[in-house]
């Protein structure tokens, strides 16, 4: 695959181009920790093609004094071992996979609604989530279905949600822009962007007071919060980074920075673009990072996660990343560069991982096809158990409405209305 | 009457056997007397609790309490303590922060300054700066925040400085705090309380005299309260605290010097329950908060004028008790409901709706319904006035009825 070494000029700020000669050994290297800043301009193919074996990019270190250059450690420098390469590549094809399914279902009239898939984003998802604990707390936003999938809801509950049957994750009554899962700490899906970052700033602090107030040993849960570039630009982003780094929040704020807000290119709506810059301003490290690479991605991970642990506080991580589809299913996707399309697909970390993986003799060709046969196995047998799930029953339009369903309050006869048995099948009585 | 428990999981069968008793209600208005219903407490979490109802209330003479009631004597030989209406919400919130470690509050200037109206005043002291947040001034994602927190164990109380001001929290509340347990399928609950002062207060100008709860009505998944008394203000706060659904208690600016007696005991109020405020036999008068006031206000005159009107606070704004309401209706025949919400789309106006839908065959006249001018609160006192509703419109409207 190309190097993801393309430069691109920005008319206003060029990078201070230290093309320094004290190289990392691998520069040239899939995996190697380079934090490059990308400056985006509408593709030019000849530029594209200049890219060549030899020229890496300038690196440009993330300002904060808190990140550090981090050298390659392990003795055989390879960033993963074969067990883990193999976990991540099976993520990886699962979220793939499984939005690809998703997008066969919708045509065929399974799922309605809006739909939003996360095509050519996994390294992001699997690169952050494939840290977590099960007790640490996922929050993303409507494009969840891969976040969902890695921090480990099965499939076949994310698809019969999907089609809205009553044994989905949220028993039908979410959808695709609301997967929640208690068990595996996956706190939304949320429509309306930025919505979800506070949510994500709740359960950080919730992690504080348990280990602050509450002396619960071991109460060291991080949290993720996932969104785009478009939040970017919104209220509720800079009053939760404010909070976070005021009181050292354990919580890592990814930017799954795509580019494009539905129509809206991110140069367009923002008078900053380098998002990972904002992050300083608040008094947290602010780290750029290639997304289309599944073991940079990593190793930035572990380093935001692991200082949220201890208890130092949060990190801003951007992602340069993109989505091979549309915003959402119903996106004809008319308006973005078909040259800019075919630059990151042929930067697919999917591709990518593979190319390392076999480079390094970590996994070969029929394992992978194998990993590859046992997801589609599992998502047919996804889509079939949600095919046969039941749709919800009337009996359960009101049922969730209320924790405690004496909220319903009480009827004319003096009694409570949850004391019905027929209640919840809706009187829209007061 | 509803059995009253207090956050019994709701498999628990209602039955009748558990009924508690309670004082009798006083049956004529010259028989009233201030007496305190005792109430077992338990100090420890149990299945059963056993919560006050229908207590009856002595006639409070001032339309505001600016001043301590001196008027009924309370001397030291009586049960109970005496305190105003804001140490009795600090005295609820204390008490369940004592109870449960995962009570905590969040909100602008609640932790070292006390409180703008000193409702949590020395709590930073007592409970450390953690369990009394002092938050930036970001009301969407303190209370975004607090929600997350709620999700994910902790109970928290989230103030709005002035009940105006979570208006800018607006998407938290309606899509996240009442959406939240439903669209998760029930796996995650939303025990939050948000409170603070709202309605008209004294020349505060018209962004600070607000009235939320008619924007807050529609949103499906919470609950609202309105505390009017020390007494409900401090069952209210428990209750609220202690319910699982998150509860929007609204309190009143001009309200928190409000002094009354109330029991030593520990006590729990129901959030779904209105209160007998004066039983009577002409006419049903629905109101809640502040006018509460004005209307016993009136009430004094129409005692006067030879009228016998009945007196329900209906404390909860969301669900409304219809079962009090509509007792009331069948023995009156004629209701008047005196708010402080606007005319279009306030409390009022549902309420009107559901008392014509559920007890038309019970009234004898339409039903009448004084709210607030629709107008942005002037700052000029004498405009201030006109906007909301004054006793003299209420005894006018009470002549006019009954008729």
């Amino acid at each position: 695959m190309s190097l993801s070494a393309t430069k691109f000029v920005h008319p206003i700020t060029a990078p201070p181009s230290t093309r320094s000669s004290d190289k990392p050994l691998f520069s040239t290297f899939f995996g190697s920790n380079h934090t490059k800043l990308r400056f985006n301009k509408p593709i030019v193919a000849a530029q594209r093609r200049s890219s060549s074996a030899a020229s890496t990019s300038s690196p440009v270190v993330a300002v904060s004094d808190v990140v550090k250059e981090k050298k390659l450690k392990s003795a055989s420098n390879l960033l993963i071992t074969k067990e883990e390469g193999l976990v991540l590549y099976e993520d990886m094809i699962l979220g793939r996979f499984f939005e690809d399914m998703c997008a066969q279902m919708y045509y065929r009239g399974k799922m309605f609604g809006f739909v939003h898939l996360y095509n050519g984003q996994e390294a992001v998802s699997t690169g952050f989530i494939k840290f977590l604990k099960k007790e640490d707390y996922v929050v993303s936003t409507y494009r969840d279905h891969v976040h969902a999938l890695s921090k480990g809801v099965p499939a076949r509950e994310v698809m019969s949600e999907l089609f809205g049957k009553a044994t989905g994750c949220c028993r039908g009554q979410g959808g695709s822009m609301h997967m929640f899962s208690k068990q595996h700490n996956l706190l939304g899906g949320f429509a309306f962007i930025g919505e979800g970052i506070p949510v994500a700033t709740g359960a950080a602090f919730s992690s504080k007071y348990r280990r602050e107030v509450l002396k619960e040993p071991g109460a060291d849960e991080v949290t993720l919060a996932f969104f785009g570039d478009g939040t970017c630009n919104n209220g509720q982003f800079y009053e939760c980074l404010n909070m976070a780094a005021l009181w050292k929040l354990p919580i890592v704020f990814v930017v799954e920075n795509n580019l494009w807000a539905i129509g809206m290119s991110h140069l367009r709506a923002t008078s900053d673009p380098q998002i990972w810059k904002k992050g300083p301003a608040f008094g947290m490290p602010g780290i750029h990072v290639d997304g289309m690479d599944v073991l940079k991605v990593r190793e930035v991970a572990k380093e935001a996660i692991e200082r949220a642990r201890r208890g130092e506080g949060p990190t801003l991580v951007e992602c340069e990343t993109y989505r091979f589809r549309g915003h959402s299913l119903a996106d004809p996707d008319e308006l973005r560069d078909p040259a800019e399309k075919a630059h990151y697909a042929g930067r697919d970390p999917i591709t990518a991982l593979k190319k390392y993986l076999f480079d390094n003799k970590l996994a070969s060709e029929q394992e992978l096809k194998a990993i590859d046969k046992k997801i589609e196995e599992l998502l047919d047998e996804a889509v079939e158990f949600a095919d046969e799930s039941p749709l919800p029953p009337r009996s359960q339009l009101l049922e969730n409405v209320f924790a405690d369903p004496k909220g319903f309050g009480i009827g004319p006869d003096g009694k409570y209305r949850c004391e019905d048995p027929k209640f919840t099948q809706g009187t829209a009585h007061v | 009457m509803a059995t009253l428990f207090q956050g019994l999981p709701s498999s628990t069968a209602f039955s009748s056997s558990n009924k508690f008793n309670h004082a009798p209600a006083p049956t004529s208005f010259s028989e009233r007397k201030s007496s305190i219903v005792t109430v077992r407490s338990d100090a420890r979490w149990s299945p059963v609790l056993n919560s006050a109802t229908h207590k009856p209330q002595r006639l409070i003479t001032n339309a505001v309490a600016t001043k301590a009631d001196s008027s009924l004597a309370s001397t030291s030989s009586k049960p109970g303590h005496e305190l105003l209406l804001f140490e009795a919400l600090r005295e609820g919130l204390e008490e369940e922060m004592e109870r449960d470690p995962c009570v905590c509050v969040m909100g602008e200037d609640v932790g070292h300054y006390g409180g703008s109206y000193k409702v949590t005043k020395g709590l930073a002291t007592k409970f450390g700066d953690l369990r009394v947040l002092d938050t930036p001034i970001a009301e969407n994602s303190f209370t975004g925040m607090g929600i997350g927190a709620a999700m994910t164990g902790l109970r928290p109380i989230i103030e709005g400085m002035n009940m105006g001001f979570l208006l800018l929290a607006f998407n938290q509340i309606s899509n996240n705090c009442g959406m939240l347990h439903y669209t998760s399928g029930g796996q995650f609950k939303i025990p939050v309380v948000i409170r603070g002062p709202g309605g008209v207060g004294r020349q505060l100008g018209a962004e600070h005299s607000q009235r939320l709860e008619s924007y807050f009505q529609s949103i499906p998944g919470i609950q609202m309260v309105a505390c009017s008394t020390p007494y409900n203000a401090k069952g209210l706060m428990k209750a609220a605290i202690r319910s699982e659904n998150p509860v929007i208690l609204f309190e009143h600016v001009l309200l928190y010097n409000l002094k009354d007696r109330i029991p030593d005991e520990e006590y729990v109020l129901s959030l779904e329950e209105a209160e007998m405020v004066r039983p009577g036999e002409h006419v049903t008068i629905l109101t809640y908060s502040r006018m509460r006031y004005h209307v016993m206000q009136a009430a004094k005159t129409l005692v006067n004028k030879g009228y016998d009107p009945e007196v329900i606070d209906i404390r909860s704004l969301k669900p409304f008790d219809l079962h009090t309401i509509g007792k009331s209706v069948k023995k009156t025949h004629r209701v008047l409901i005196v708010e402080e919400c606007m005319r279009t789309g306030g409390i009022g106006a549902s309420l009107t709706a559901a008392i014509t839908e559920n007890f038309n065959d019970d009234l004898d006249a339409p039903i009448v319904c004084l709210s607030s001018q629709d107008v942005p609160t002037p700052y000029a006192g004498t405009l201030e006035e006109w906007t909301v509703v004054q006793p003299a419109q209420i005894v006018t409207a009470v002549e006019q009825l009954c008729q």
